[in-house]
């Protein structure tokens, strides 16, 4: 953290400079080139989602095929850089298609909460009175239930399956989002340059869309990215109890699970999904801090 | 002042907020007449309802909680009545209004250049561009050097004067009939507050506008006023021309608000403060607001609310002294 600040503050300048001259995307860009726990990220994250997207072509051998023989060997075994699981099959291989799964369900139920989310926390926002009172009380009834239990009730009921997850995964997402939207969307609206963009004649929409939707995004989205490293784990979770991936499918989750018996014949092995876990939510997580600070014009 | 119909006009102006617990009476029957380019400056403490009167005009008040009542008409037309549409149209272009904190009134996510053209391409069939050479006008108006460069600055990054230069720019952007300026240099240090000040009463006389300006500053009012009206728990108390206000005020909330400034002040005497506080607009006297902090108090003072009474003719006073006396104690 003391790192970012460090960074950030000398970008501060240099970047004060730059917004006098030049656009605003580029003012983020020199501001990111200087801030390199962010870039590092990205460039983690880039090669992980990369490397799940090219899958088919990186991974050396079938992630399906087993093998009764090789179960079990160490990282390092010739022809298996990274050893192999329980039954024999290419851990790389299986890391590398197994992103594809955790990613899309690390990613895929934040945009849907965000939309969905996002929609009601502004209106609840802006309108407040009555509205606001149903839709955050409604809400509230969501938060009532502890997150990872909320999604495994749901998974339950709905049944395992990758689509059942992800819709419990946005039901999930869907409170804390709209309560954030909600409450930046408040603060803004009460703001003087809401009563200053009436008084030069703007009307309820146009306030909406320029003045309230441009300052709630920003913080709104970045909130959103930081829970897409939540949303893996979730997933991540869910496939672990068997209500997310099935077997044999290869997820990141569902592969810790299933190694976990066999975490004291190779612990090495066994580990290897949940660091990959670890580093993909880590870099979302650090990547958003630093969006942050990038893209707030008043910094 | 003597032209047949004001440009502004108000009638028995009445603002009240509603809230669970308590209705506040903000303004309470406020009339006024305001020529064509003539500065009036509505003087008062804060909490004394100048800054709703302002609002009021322009309807620029939360509308579940404020109720408005009288008649303001801006240029023959009765804001009360305005649908949405017609009220987009009024704000901005005929009528347009400067903040206290330019800091918060411009959005911070935005180009000051932006904010300015999009203002001025709602209200005028114009291209992009030409809003654009516009906007370069305008800043060059008020004295922002480099204009260009400016435009492309976001809030944040102009000193405070500079700021309100913009506000100023912004709000002249339609050429207004009426500019509303609440407390525009309340936020500013005091060398960058006579600047905006000659400014604003420059840019009045150059095109022609008429100005009202709010604030709690003798000094100021002085300086940019023609017309003086001082309010008291959201009643005009007094008002006439600064030069009479100013050298025989009659009100005795005018006297003490004089004699509590530092401008006239002798050196070595002491100043002169107003005893008490103000009433609390949830639970008004029915006499006279002021009558609990009067030196001259009446018997009738906390009985009934005196009629306005003309000590010289465009000077308006509400007291019984100076109905009965033209120059009370």
């Amino acid at each position: 953290m003391s790192q970012a600040t460090e960074t950030s503050a000398a970008m501060v300048d240099a970047a004060q400079v730059a917004a006098q001259s030049r656009g605003y995307w580029k003012t983020v860009w020199l501001r990111l080139r200087g801030d390199k726990v962010t870039i590092a990220c990205f460039v983690v994250l880039a090669l992980i989602v990369l490397s799940a997207v090219l899958a088919d072509w990186l991974a050396p051998a079938d992630p399906y095929k087993t093998s009764m023989l090789k179960r079990l060997k160490p990282i390092g075994t010739e022809g298996f850089p990274l050893g192999t699981d329980e039954l024999g099959r290419d851990m790389l291989s299986r890391l590398l298609h197994g992103g594809r799964l955790s990613l899309f369900m690390g990613i895929v139920p934040v945009v849907y909460a965000l939309v969905i989310g996002g929609a009601l926390g502004l209106v609840a926002g802006f309108l407040g009175g009555r509205v606001n009172m149903l839709i955050m009380r409604t809400i509230d009834v969501l938060y009532a239930f502890p997150s990872v239990l909320l999604a495994v009730a749901i998974s339950g009921s709905l049944g395992a399956g990758v689509t059942n997850a992800i819709v419990s995964l946005t039901v999930v997402f869907v409170p804390p989002i709209a309560r954030v939207t909600e409450s930046v969307t408040t603060q803004v609206r009460s703001l003087d340059f809401v009563d200053a963009a009436r008084a030069s004649g703007a009307g309820t929409f146009t306030i909406i869309r320029v003045h309230v939707l441009s300052n709630v995004l920003g913080p709104v989205f970045i909130y959103a990215t930081s829970l897409i490293s939540v949303s893996i784990i979730l997933a991540a979770g869910l496939s672990f109890l068997g209500l997310g991936t099935e077997p044999p499918h290869p997820e990141w989750g569902l592969m810790l699970n299933t190694l976990r018996q066999s975490i004291y014949v190779s612990p090495w092995v066994a580990a290897l999904p949940g660091v990959m876990i670890f580093f993909t939510s880590l870099s979302f997580n650090l990547m958003s801090d630093g969006l942050r600070s990038a893209m707030d014009v008043r910094l | 002042m003597g032209s047949a119909e004001p440009l502004v006009s108000i009638r028995d102006l009445r603002v009240s907020f509603v809230s669970r617990d308590a209705t506040v009476h903000a303004v309470n029957g406020v009339d006024l007449d305001l020529a064509r380019g003539e500065a009036l400056c509505i003087l008062g403490e804060s909490g004394s309802g100048k800054s709703v009167t302002l609002r009021a005009m322009i309807r620029l008040l939360p509308p579940r909680r404020a109720r408005l009542s009288g008649s303001v008409k801006v240029a023959g037309r009765e804001v009360m009545s305005m649908g949405e549409r017609a009220l987009s149209d009024l704000r901005g272009g005929q009528v347009s209004m400067i903040f206290q904190e330019p800091a918060l009134a411009f959005d911070p996510v935005y180009t000051v250049g932006r904010q300015i053209t999009e203002t001025i391409v709602r209200h005028e069939k114009v291209s992009r561009a030409d809003a654009r050479r516009r906007a370069v006008e305008l800043l060059d108006l008020v004295r922002i050097p480099s204009p260009e460069r400016r435009l492309a600055s976001y809030p944040h990054e102009l000193s405070g004067g500079m700021r309100q230069r913009a506000m100023i720019a912004l709000a002249l952007s339609c050429r207004p009939d009426v500019l509303l300026a609440d407390e525009p240099t309340t936020a500013l240090d005091a060398s960058v507050q006579i600047q905006i000040l000659l400014l604003l009463r420059e840019l009045q006389r150059e095109l022609g506008m008429a100005v009202i300006f709010v604030t709690h500053d003798v000094g100021v009012a002085v300086e940019i006023a023609d017309r003086i009206a001082v309010m008291y728990a959201g009643r005009f108390v007094e008002s006439g021309p600064v030069g009479t206000v100013i050298k025989t005020p009659s009100h005795p909330y005018t006297q003490g608000l004089l004699a509590s400034t530092v401008h006239g002040a002798m050196r070595g005497q002491r100043l002169e403060a107003i005893p008490g506080s103000p009433p609390d607009l949830a639970s008004l006297p029915v006499g006279c607001a002021f009558a609990p902090r009067c030196r001259h108090r009446l018997e009738r003072c906390t009985e009934s609310y005196p009629e306005e009474s003309r000590p010289a003719a465009a000077h308006a006073v509400r007291c019984f002294l100076a109905a009965t006396s033209p120059e009370p104690a």
